[in-house]
């Protein structure tokens, strides 16, 4: 039984990564598809797509959509949301019951289901749907995620440290600045990064909230039908191959810092 | 006991301390009370709107019709039910495969940080590529024409007539493989925190490795088991993307489409708002027994 | 070590005297520090004893102003500071858990609070606090990177360099291992002697309160028990609680049957112990007389001594330098003792023993203590 352990989990895991790759694959190589505006079969390699990624306009106008939404909701979410992390970790009040429930609730709740209750309130308020209503949408689900992942940061933060931070003549403020601020960094960092990526991945609420307005999913969703441009292909793969080294890059630096530590 | 006293300067920090906890969480919640918690109250209002006699589409008024419920479930119940059984195997088939990933990540490859580096940047990156793209890459994989359908043919498993595409399973794959990763990272958190020396401790201690896994590694990521099994299932109930794309017929509609298409299609506001209800109750029970069966209190 | 005078003889700050009047604690549920009254004079090395709960670490919590207290005053060098926040005291703590700032160097975990005071010197001065604990190598390494003596270390500079009026410690010693904890306790004694400062440390280890410290203040339940120089506590333990905590007493109870030249005649179970008038708490009725084991004398035979007792031995155990006894007297109970390896045939287990000890070394306690109390289980 111990060898089937020892190379099952490899095995497993190892396919698995292939399943979660192939897809990835598939659209760098047909971002080379000298396709046209299908893209369904392969006619040929071309770097035109990867030269022009606007060639298609609406591809490049979509994107850019969707970056903008991307980063102003995260920017929103993420303060309102370590707002609502660091007081509800370290502040009684009333409610806070009622609160917990209200964050969780989102998370419990499926897009579907957000994206037609937001739908149905700006119906109800007569607002017209477009820029405005998806970055809400976007602040309100992505509020969730980054209250629950700065919360969990918050609480393995060691109180006693802004303590020492007081016993050492720093007010509340410079300590929270020079002390609390800091080592909640990194979850306030990984936090706007989980958030981006769903904001700028999400179709479903958008799809119900956006009205005419185009974002990248839905032009993709749309065009699904009649056949993707390759220049999509193009934003996709650089997309991943941004995040790639962005990863990349962190963990070069930890896997440093980590070395250094050994070292010590 | 005793009751406590307190000095007037420890009563006015307490309270300039309890302002600043307000002000931090004040703006966030009005927007999720505003945006989160008022909008559910609207839908269910608006699942209640009844249609004037003679009135256009899309025209409704309020009222209190509780039939609107009992319509759109005679309806549309096998697509409900689809989506819950969809997203139960796509929840079983993630864990399956998910977990032997986390483990193999956390545990196997601990000492091998580089390696271990480069798969769980593989593991993050899917997020940062498009959701659909990735969708539709598998539509055209599995698609009739496709390597895939056509090798399956040639060996037989496939009927000559069959198809990958517009079947459940290729739906089912779809939901397995887009919320994977949801899967993967709270168990690949939890086992990463894993003392390998509790499986020598149990080990030593005439445990077999199938002991070992059940009795410790098992219990030990449970938090990341449940936490991973609820951001599959949530999500891959109401999506309707995989069903469209990858479905996209009578046999594989799930609600989140019925839903989709009652909106914009049909403009049925009051029958969409009552079945977006439905979901979202039916969801939050099947949680709720979920969490009070397995439920840690890490998670909350 | 190099001494400090040597390099900042113009910023020698003397201590403070730190004056603690009617302070209570009260939680919800208990009550941490009742009506403690506790006067520290300024340059003193002062250790605060006791179990864990006992209400030690909240007193030194509210003497750094984090926690408030719920009656009374604290003030320092005559100036109350009750009512002023922790950073504005002027006072610093070595935590138990070093609490060091873990994204920052040594260096500027060290030089924090005079950044903070706006010291121009910041980052001389916190170079030269490393220098006093011999870490100036590690001055850019993070405090995790460090082994748990270098990060008491770091700590200790960190505090030490603001020149507090009063330096805090909350058991800072606990972490470290044997060793390392004689050394440090050798070494932070010698810093304080060097730059005269008021130390106030907490520990719940009696042997290291009394090698370090010039007062000692047993503490026990929110109050303290007693108070005063490690060797008067003990020698003359004024209750059970410090009879038994701080070193090892044998408790015996007795009834008071007369008084003559001064000392006290004691009836423990129909032996007669002499007990001096000035080291009793109580000189009449039911008391509880004790001895400490290092003052018994034991022997086959009968030996000489004011007091009295034999009894069987029903434990021994050979340390080295010692071996020690508990011999069973009939209706006292198990007394405790030990004789030095001198070569001789030390007593086996049932050999019937005499016991004797000194007038003088007795010390009476009031008759309605338990002979229990403070007793680490």
């Amino acid at each position: 039984m111990k060898n089937i352990g020892r190379w099952l989990i490899p095995v497993i895991g190892g396919a698995a990564f292939i399943y979660l790759l192939v897809p990835i694959a598939y659209i760098f190589v047909f971002s080379f598809n000298d396709g046209g505006r299908a893209n369904l079969q392969w006619q040929g390699f071309t770097l035109d797509n990867w030269l022009n990624p606007c060639g298609a306009p609406a591809v490049c106008e979509s994107l850019v959509h969707s970056l903008q939404i991307g980063v102003v909701a995260t920017v929103i979410a993420t303060a309102l949301g370590t707002g609502i992390a660091i007081g509800l970790v370290r502040y009684k009040f009333r409610f806070r019951k009622l609160t917990d429930v209200l964050i969780i609730l989102p998370l419990a709740t499926p897009e579907v289901v957000l994206g037609a209750s937001l739908l149905a309130q700006f119906l109800n308020l007569g607002w017209e749907l477009g820029y405005t209503t998806i970055v809400i949408a976007h602040v309100v689900f992505c509020m969730s995620f980054v209250i629950v992942t700065v919360r969990a940061r918050v609480s393995s933060l060691d109180s006693r440290l802004e303590e020492a931070a007081a016993d050492l003549y720093a007010s509340p403020r410079a300590a929270f600045w020079k002390i609390t601020f800091p080592l909640l960094l990194p979850g306030i960092v990984a936090a706007a990064l989980l958030s981006f990526a769903m904001s700028f991945d999400d179709f479903i609420i958008t799809n119900f909230n956006s009205g005419s307005f185009q974002t990248f999913p839905k032009f993709i969703y749309v065009s699904a039908t009649r056949g993707i441009p390759p220049q999509a292909n193009v934003i996709g793969s650089a997309m991943f191959i941004v995040a790639l080294l962005v990863v990349i890059i962190g963990q070069v630096i930890s896997y440093r810092r980590k070395k250094q530590l050994e070292n010590a | 006991m005793s009751v406590e006293l307190r000095s007037k300067d420890e009563i006015r920090a307490e309270k300039r301390k309890n302002r600043t906890g307000i002000y931090l969480i004040s703006p966030g919640l009005l927007v999720l009370t505003l945006f989160f918690a008022l909008p559910v109250v609207v839908l269910l209002a608006m699942s209640l709107y009844v249609k004037p006699p003679g009135a256009e589409i899309g025209e409704f008024v309020p009222g209190f019709e509780l039939s609107n419920y009992a319509t759109v479930l005679s309806a549309y119940w096998p697509e409900l039910l689809r989506s819950f059984w969809f997203a139960l195997i796509a929840t079983v088939l993630a864990l399956l495969i998910g977990f032997p990933m986390a483990y193999l990540v956390a545990v196997r490859l601990r000492e091998r940080t580089l390696l271990q580096g480069i798969l769980l940047v593989l593991l993050i990156a899917p997020f940062f590529s498009s959701f659909i793209l990735r969708t539709q890459a598998w539509k055209q994989i599995l698609a009739d024409e496709g390597f895939i359908a056509q090798s399956l043919k040639f060996i037989a498993i496939l009927p000559p007539d069959g198809h990958l595409t517009a079947t459940p399973f290729a739906v089912v794959a779809g939901l397995t493989y887009n919320f994977l990763p949801f899967m993967v990272l709270p168990i690949y958190a939890n086992l990463g925190r894993l003392d390998t020396r509790l499986l020598e401790a149990s080990a030593d201690l005439y445990a077999s490795p199938i002991t070992s896994f059940t009795k410790v590694t098992l219990p030990m990521s449970a938090p990341g088991i449940f936490a991973g099994t609820l951001l599959t299932f949530i999500p891959a109930a109401g999506d309707y993307v995989n069903s469209a794309l990858l479905g996209n017929n009578r046999d594989t509609t799930m609600i989140g489409q019925v839903i989709d298409s009652r909106f914009f299609r049909v403009i049925d506001y009051p029958g969409a708002s009552a079945l977006s209800f439905i979901l979202m109750i039916s969801i939050l029970i099947l949680v709720t027994i979920y969490i009070r069966r397995f439920g840690t209190k890490e998670l909350m | 070590m190099t001494t400090l005078a040597e390099r900042t003889t113009s910023t020698v700050s003397a201590g403070a005297d730190l004056h603690l009047s009617g302070i209570s604690k009260r939680f919800a549920s208990f009550s941490a520090v009742e009506d403690l009254e506790l006067l520290v004079p300024s340059g003193t090395f002062f250790a605060l004893l006791g179990p864990s709960g006992c209400g030690k670490s909240t007193t030194l919590r509210m003497i750094a102003g984090l926690e408030a207290p719920s009656e009374g005053s604290i003030s320092i060098g005559g100036q109350d500071v009750t009512a002023l926040p922790s950073h504005r005291r002027p006072v610093n703590t070595v935590f138990q858990s070093y609490a060091l700032f873990p994204h920052m160097s040594v260096l500027e975990n060290v030089a924090f609070g005079l950044k903070r005071k706006k010291d121009k010197q910041a980052m001389d001065k916190a170079k030269a606090g490393l220098e006093l604990v011999e870490l100036s190598h590690l001055a850019n390494r993070k405090p995790a990177q460090l082994s748990g003596g270098q990060q008491q270390r770091v700590a200790l500079a960190r505090a030490l360099v603001n020149r507090p009026q009063v330096l805090l410690l909350d058991e800072p010693l606990g972490a470290l291992d044997m060793k390392l904890r004689r050394q440090m306790q050798l070494e932070l004694k010698k810093i304080q002697t060097e730059v005269g400062l008021t130390f106030i440390h907490v520990t719940h280890d009696q042997e290291e309160a009394m090698t370090m410290a010039d007062v000692v203040a047993v503490m026990n339940g929110g109050r303290i028990e007693q108070m005063g120089p490690p060797r008067e506590l003990y020698e003359l333990p004024r209750t059970a609680f410090v009879a038994n905590f701080l070193g090892k007493s044998n408790l015996m109870r007795g009834t008071v049957t007369g008084e003559s030249e001064g000392m006290l005649s004691v009836n423990v179970a129909s032996h007669t112990i002499l007990l001096p008038v000035s080291r009793a708490v109580q000189t009449s009725g039911e008391v509880v007389l004790g001895v400490r084991p290092e003052k018994i004398t034991i022997d086959r035979v009968a030996v000489a001594g004011d007091n009295q007792l034999s009894g069987t031995v029903i434990d021994v155990s050979f340390t080295g330098t010692t071996t020690e006894y508990l011999v069973e007297v009939e209706q006292v109970g198990p007394i405790g003792t030990f004789s030095q390896n001198r070569g001789q045939q030390p007593a086996q287990e049932g050999d019937t023993v005499f016991l004797a000890w000194d007038a003088e070394h007795s010390f009476g306690l009031a008759g309605d203590e338990s002979v229990n109390a403070g007793v680490e289980s």
